[in-house]
This record gives structure tokens, sequence and C-alpha cells, in this order.
């Protein structure tokens, strides 16, 4: 499974840097939000009971999950691409590991999110935000910004795989990654939000992913705080994963 | 021939319904077997179940019923060893549009277990052998469609598979491009003992390709055999008068049918076939029982029989009107 994970890995990363369009769009995007919500919300840092005094440096880590949850959505377009070819059914009468078959094209995905990660914070950065805690402090973000990126693009592949549809596909992941994003404390302090926006965040993969982020950069983490969030967040993921691996059986029972 | 590469026994398969269509039976009790080293051709028009019957044999889909040995191993207990013997080029081009075509090879033969090396080397022979060459280190986005389809046969190879699926190879290809893959299935068939099964929906490429034929109607094999016997066991010749007007009430039919050594008459729309024993002199007696009746003809043909004609022996109806319906 491991070599086969590097052979797909390989075939997604090779695609999706003759693709620098593309490329320049998934980067462009997040630093438009981070600039755009920055100048926006900048007040709400002065409604009594929000936790930091720079608005700039509480966004760019949720700034960074929304990103990675976002452009996951995506990921099964790729998938809906090979399906619509004979690509996909080509593999599938191999011998490849469905695991590798998943994992690669994941593993390319994060690829992705860790670049953009890496972007978000050199923006945030260059706009005033400053972070107390240490190379821990991103090291924590950039992994939980690459677990929520495959968890979410393992689940909108397993989508792909069941609806075989580009139209539904994206539908979907619209109907859930704007819920996730707002239901979270990505953009606003859990202590200024409504009560039931903060019971819905409690069970929010995005949410946990932003909690570690912000904990971990703070100046006095709490870190059993950071390890729990980043244990619930490995778990999700290792379940989606698992369960987006038997998206193939449904698709090769409906062909 | 004491070995089969593919063995098939009493394949069933039904589709469940979905929103808009009903449930469909796309196998009916399919059973076909193919020799070592055999071209088979599986003929039949669009949704005769000719795909899903490869769908299954490849370990791509899963038969409700039956079973099935491809290269002496079971599709459902053994998929893995399956997949390792085959070579399954499927209906849709199977390439990579964004990356090269030797791109595209060296990862399914990495797929396939060969090292990098072997894998390289074994992707140039195939672009060569494709009249590839040039081309291979272009990305197959920018190939012909004649070009992606040589591509998605040299990708079913890499491996060396036992047998190799065909699935509709030559569907929408220009003449040229045809006649290139046909002599590449020869040779590979006659030079390297492959076996090959292929599906395909034109009579010629069936009368051309195939050493073996099965035909199939609606999820069933209806016959079977080379495609010499199958239209030697048609005795007489073929008939095909065409009609100026239709043949609305059926009283060309009739006055046809009275007519002696002519039989097996089938009408449609304004072509109008009939079995008789001898063609030389059928011909005179139809067209003179036209002309009595006044009824107008554009034209009179005698064939030997032809796949065609073995077709809608078999089924009713003639290749054409079943590719229609379907």
């Amino acid at each position: 499974m491991i070599a086969h994970t590097g052979l797909i890995f390989g075939r997604w990363t090779r695609a999706s840097y003759r693709q620098p369009a593309l490329i320049a769009f998934t980067l462009v995007q997040p630093a438009i939000w981070l600039l755009l919500f920055g100048q926006l919300f900048q007040g709400v840092v002065d409604i009594p009971g929000f936790g930091d005094s720079s608005y700039i440096a509480f966004l760019t880590p949720g700034i960074v999950m929304m990103t990675a949850l976002m452009t996951s959505g995506w990921s099964g377009t790729s998938f809906v691409q090979d399906m619509e070819r004979g690509v996909m059914d080509r593999m599938l009468a191999s011998p490849v590991s469905r695991g590798g078959l998943m994992a690669g094209q994941l593993l390319s995905n994060a690829t992705t999110t860790l670049i953009q990660t890496i972007l978000v914070f050199a923006i945030g950065i260059a706009a005033g935000a400053r972070y107390d805690g240490g190379s821990i402090g991103y090291l924590v973000t950039v992994v939980a910004s690459m677990l929520v990126g495959t968890a979410f693009g393992s689940l909108s592949n397993a989508v792909a795989l069941l609806t075989r549809q580009q139209e539904a596909l994206i539908g979907i992941s619209q109907f859930v990654s704007l819920p996730l994003t707002f239901m979270s404390s990505i953009m606003i302090d859990p202590a200024v939000a409504p009560h039931w926006v903060n019971v819905a965040a409690r069970y929010n993969p995005v949410d946990w992913a932003t909690i570690a982020a912000r904990q971990a950069l703070a100046a006095d983490p709490d870190w059993s705080s950071v390890s729990r969030h980043c244990l619930y967040l490995l778990a999700f993921t290792l379940i989606v994963g698992w369960l987006s691996t038997r998206a193939f059986r449904t698709y090769q029972r409906s062909v | 021939m004491a070995t089969h590469a593919v063995e098939a026994v009493d394949l069933v398969k039904t589709y469940p319904a979905g929103r808009k269509n009903p449930p469909l039976r796309a196998l009916d009790g399919l059973t076909v077997s193919v020799g070592e080293g055999v071209v088979l051709g599986l003929l039949g028009p669009n949704g005769a179940g000719k795909s899903t019957t490869v769908k299954i044999l490849t370990t791509l889909s899963r038969a409700d019923s039956g079973s099935a040995l491809v290269a002496g191993y079971d599709v459902n207990r053994a998929p893995d060893q399956v997949r390792r013997s085959i070579g399954y080029v499927p209906q849709k081009s199977s390439s990579d549009p964004m990356a090269t075509g030797l791109e595209n090879l060296v990862l399914s033969g990495r797929i396939f277990g060969l090292s990098r090396q072997e894998s390289l080397q074994r992707a140039r022979e195939l672009l060569e052998r494709f009249g590839l060459g040039e081309h291979g280190s272009r990305p197959v986005k920018t190939y012909s469609g004649g070009m992606q389809r040589k591509l998605d046969v040299a990708l079913g190879l890499v491996h060396r598979p036992k047998v190799l699926f065909l699935d509709e190879p030559t569907t929408g290809l220009d003449p040229e491009a045809r006649a290139d893959l046909w002599n590449e299935v020869v040779r590979m068939s006659g030079q390297e003992g492959l076996t090959v099964l292929l599906t395909t929906h034109y009579l010629e490429e069936a009368d051309r390709l195939a050493g073996q034929l099965a035909i199939v109607d609606h999820g069933r094999i209806v016959a079977e055999g080379t495609p010499e016997a199958l239209k030697a066991s048609l005795r007489g010749d073929s008939v095909h008068v065409e009609l100026v007007d239709p043949d609305i009430d059926g009283s060309v039919r009739v006055l046809l049918g009275q007519l002696a050594g002519i039989d097996e008459i089938v009408v449609e729309g304004n072509t109008l076939r009939a079995r008789v024993d001898r063609g030389a002199t059928a011909v005179p007696a139809v067209l003179g029982a036209l002309e009595d009746m006044a009824i107008p003809v554009v034209a009179v043909t005698v064939s030997r029989p032809s796949l065609d004609d073995v077709y809608l022996q078999h089924t009713g109806r003639s290749f054409r009107v079943a590719e229609e319906a379907a």
C-alpha cells in the first residue's frame, strides 16, 4: 500500500503543478479572505469579553482552517473526472491498493493545504499578527490544518464515489462547509457568540483544529487542550479516511 | 482447445431501480468461454450486456449469481490474481489526460509491480509499437482520438497480461485508426498467444477480427461459433429488396410468401429481406411478382449470408433495428 500511495501521490502532484492557474487561485483565495474578514470584523475585538486584542492575530489560524476545509471540498472533483473517463475503472480492475488510491490523492491534497497554510501565515504576519508561542505552535497549526484537509478531502472523495456527479459533489460540499465555518470560533471568540453556536462548535472538527492551533500559538498554551483536540481530529480523520476507502466498494457495486 | 482462458457460467446481473430507471436485468444467464490464444468477439447492440460481462470478468463489478474463471482464477474468490493476469481497456478512454503518454504507461507498470527501469523500458517499447514513439512526452490531452485509443490498449498490455479485455475498442475511430488497431490485435493474438475478449457492435469488426464469435441479445448468448460456421449454418442466399414505399399493409410480404423456395421474410420499413434456396432463380421470380402487382422497387440484391443475417436469424430483428431500439 505504501508503494502505491507514493505512485498515486506522484500522479496527482504532477498534475497539480501542471495547472499553475489553479495553484494561483487556491493561493489568492485565502489571501483575500484573510484581508477581507480582517478589515470587515476589525471592530469585534472591542466587544467586551473578546479575548484577543489583535483581530488579525486571532483570525489568521481560523482562516488557515477555513481554507483547508474549503479547498478540500473540491478534492473529489478529481475522482469524478477519473470516473467520467475510464481511468477509475482501469485502476479498480488493476491490483492497485484501494487504500493507496485514496491516501495518495489525499496526501497530494494535504500538500496543497501545507502551502496554503504557510502563505496565510505569511500574509497574517505581514498584516501585523504576532504570536508568542514558538515553533511548536506553528507546527501544531500546520499539522492540524493538514488533518482538516485530509478529513474533508476524504469525505469529498467519498461523496464523489457515491454520487459520481460534479454538480452533486459541489452542492453537498458547499452545503456542509459554510455551517462548519460559521458554527465555530474561526471568526468570533466563543465568549461573545450565542450559546447554541458554542454547543454546535464542540462537535465541529474544524473548530477542534482552530482551538488547538490558537492554544499552541499562545504565550502560555494549555497543552492538555491542544493534545485533546488534536487527538479528536486525528481520530476523526482516520475514521472518515477508512469509510471513504470503503466507498470504492459501493462504487464498484453500481458499475 | 482443452484449456479455457475465460469460462463464465450462468452470469446474472440486475441493476437496481434508480429514480428514473426501472430495474434492469443486464445479464440473464450468460454463459461463454474463450480458449487460450483465441480472439473472441462479443457481438451485440448497445444494451445487450456486453460491457456488463466484461466488467464482471475484470472484477470491476460482481454478478448476482453465476461463476467465472479468468486465467484459472475465480473472479469472486481470487480477484487479485485475476487482476494481475488481465489487461482491461474500458469503453471510455482510460488514460490520465494531464500526464504524458510515457508517464501513463510507467505508472501503470509500476502499479503492477515492475521496477522503474522495467516500466520505462516497457513503456518505450509499447509507444514504438503503437506508433506513438514521438509523442511519448506530450500530455495525453493533446492526443487525437485514435492516438488516445492506441495508448489505452498499450496501457492494458504494460504488464504482459494473459487475457486482454477490449470494450468497444474502435468505437468513434476513423477507418484508418480502426484498421491500425485491428492489425495490432491480430498480431498480438497470433504471435504472442494472447487471449482477447473484445466487445463490438460493428459487424465488420466482428467478422474481421474475431476467431470466435458470440452473439449477445438481452443478456444471453444466442449463437456461438466461428464467423464462417455461423454464416454457413444459414442455408441458401439472402435477398434484400428495397421498396419505394414501405409495405404498410403487409401485402408485399404475402405476395412473396406465395413464391416457391423463398421464406423467412422480414420486413423493416422499406426493406424486405428473405432467405432463398438459390439466388439466381429467386431474383427473376421476385422481380416478376412485384412487377405484376405494379409495386415499384429501388433495388434488389442477392448475397451470401452475412453476419447480419446470422443476427437476424437468431434474434428476429436486423442489427440496425436492434441498434436503433437500444
